[in-house]
């Protein structure tokens, strides 16, 4: 079962016949677990994963952290949702370390990403701090290597 | 000039050999015939192996390999299949499982010795034999019976002068596994007229159904056995030459010497990544099969909804399906299905006379060729399956 997860997670697109014939279940059995994941929430949705630089559209990517002060009664989970209600905001995450909260944000230029954080992001109640660091070039994300991938070597027939 | 070598100069060229001077001459070819993993070496393992040649490890090792990958393939046997060897005086670290089988060979044959051997096999087994002086055997499996062992086929092969048996499962060009029974079976018959065993046992990770059964392991097997693994296969490796032999003291000094003589040592670098594969290689090693294994079922379940029969192969990375429908020879198979869809497979006869009538496909390769590949094969069938009407008047008649 989980196996049939371990496939979309590498290519959604792979068909309920193709997951079955893969991992020996019936079909039906695979569209019936895949429906009650949709549903349960364990798929939350399928997505591609583009590189929009090749497609000719420059974007940039901001991992900004941020330093929240703390208050009695109240956790990190306020001042994170003020966060990622913003739809340029791609996650948000409660990191250990010097920071507490880790934020990527995407815009379509420096100008638009700086004047995020200057006014959406620095000014929130109990944010103490911001440290901006802009992406420069993008090797591997969330498991996908982004450059150029080693071909074949092999030889056509081997013994 | 004075003949050269007659025993080498009567050994046929490889099968296989011919098959890839046609296939490299043509564009877009999708190769079944590849006897390799997909995977580049994990690249933990390519890092240790930067590592080492940056400390400048580029000296020989003792001759029988490092003693610390000695100890880690000896610790790894012990874990996966309860056999002890000691690393220091039954262990040696080899070039390639194929030295292995020739110094095992060498070791154990004398002129004239009959070396059994089970068809469809690798096809350096015969080659190997002869090379030692010994008289290859061959014991037929089939196709109809899943390539089970025979193990009364066996004894009845063996003679005043049978030396040895070779086993190889998972098997290549099958994917065949045996049964822990028929195994020891066999074993038995070794024990019965004091017969060496020669287990070849590189795709012994890559079992996909059950678990595998390390010859060595077996009752009576250990005194009698060679058992040869590698790190070709599991590992995603074969382009290091790495791999190592265990056999009980006076059969594994004989192969050191030889191997002192004739290879000196193993590649140090190779054996320094080998280490970090054995040590640290674990979950590289589960992902990989894994993947081998969606693919196994897939491809498998093509080949017999197009009509090439597939016993279900439950070890390594081949399939290796059965060509009858088609009325053709396994190398017409093979040669037409390259010239007119451009699917590189293997002639089963290239294993021995008992893989004629099948071909050997390797799933080694991406989902989106495997699929490109069954559906050039499916047209390649509705071509050429000659036998189908026949026989479905037959069934229903
Ligand atoms: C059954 C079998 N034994 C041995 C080998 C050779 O392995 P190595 O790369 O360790 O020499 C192969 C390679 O295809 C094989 O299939």
């Amino acid at each position: 079962m989980r196996e049939v997860l371990k496939i979309l997670e590498q290519d959604a697109r792979t068909s309920p016949a193709q997951i079955a014939a893969m991992t020996g279940l019936a079909e039906d059995e695979v569209r019936r677990l895949i429906a009650e994941w949709e549903r349960s929430g364990v798929i939350r949705r399928y997505k591609t994963v583009v590189d929009w630089e090749r497609f000719g559209e420059e974007k940039v990517y901001a991992y900004i952290d941020v330093s929240v002060a703390p208050e009695r009664g109240a956790g990190f989970d306020d001042v994170a949702s003020r966060i990622y209600r913003y739809p340029e905001v791609r996650s948000v995450m409660l990191v250990s370390g010097g920071h507490d909260l880790r934020v990527v944000v995407e815009g379509a230029g420096i100008k638009e990403v700086a004047n995020f954080v200057a006014e959406k992001l620095a000014p929130l109640d109990r944010v103490t701090a911001t440290n901006t660091h802009f992406l420069l070039k993008r090797y591997k994300d969330d498991g996908d290597i982004f450059v150029e991938s080693d071909s074949d070597h092999r030889l056509m027939v081997a013994p | 000039m004075k003949p050269l070598n007659q025993v080498v100069s009567a050994t046929p060229p490889s099968g296989i050999r011919r098959l890839f001077d046609i296939a490299s001459q043509m564009q877009d070819v999708i190769s079944l015939g590849v006897g390799e993993p997909d995977f580049v070496t994990p690249w933990r393992i390519r890092e240790a192996a930067i590592y080492a040649l940056e400390r400048g490890y580029t000296t020989y090792t003792s001759n029988a390999g490092l003693l610390e990958l000695r100890e880690a393939v000896c610790s790894l046997q012990r874990a996966l299949y309860g056999v002890e060897y000691d690393p220091q005086q039954e262990t040696l670290i080899t070039v390639g499982v194929s030295e292995g089988l020739d110094l095992a060979l060498r070791a154990i044959v004398n002129p004239g010795d009959e070396v059994i051997l089970l068809e469809p096999c690798y096809v350096s087994y015969q080659p190997n034999i002869l090379f030692a002086g010994g008289t290859p055997v061959p014991v037929a499996s089939r196709a109809e019976e899943g390539f089970r062992l025979r193990p009364e086929a066996v004894e009845a092969a063996v003679t005043p002068r049978t030396k040895a048996i070779m086993l190889c499962y998972p098997n290549n060009p099958t994917g065949a596994t045996q049964s822990r029974v028929d195994l020891q079976a066999v074993v038995d018959i070794a024990v019965k007229h004091d017969l060496y065993l020669i287990s070849d046992e590189i795709y012994d990770r890559l079992t996909y159904v059950g678990r595998h059964t390390c010859v060595a392991s077996l009752e009576g097997a250990r005194e009698r056995t060679v058992l040869l693994n590698g790190f070709s296969k599991a590992y995603a490796m074969t382009g290091w030459r790495i791999a190592y032999a265990c056999a009980p003291r006076p059969i594994a000094a004989l192969m050191t010497k030889i191997h002192q003589y004739t290879m000196l040592c193993a590649p140090h670098i190779a054996q320094r990544a080998a280490l970090e594969a054995t040590l640290n290689g674990e979950n590289d090693v589960r992902e990989m099969v894994a993947d081998y294994d969606r693919r196994r079922r897939f491809f498998v379940r093509g080949l017999n909804a197009i009509g090439l029969d597939c016993v279900e192969p439950t070890g390594a990375f081949y399939a290796f399906p059965s060509v009858r429908r088609t009325g053709l020879t396994s190398e017409q198979f093979a040669e037409r299905l390259l010239q007119e869809e451009r699917v590189a497979v293997v002639p089963g006869n290239a294993f021995g006379a008992s893989g004629e009538g099948c071909v050997r496909c390797s799933y080694a390769t991406s989902m989106a060729q495997l699929e490109e590949a069954l559906a050039r094969m499916r047209r390649f069938m509705e071509r050429n399956r000659v036998f189908a009407e026949q026989e479905a008047k037959a069934t229903t008649g």
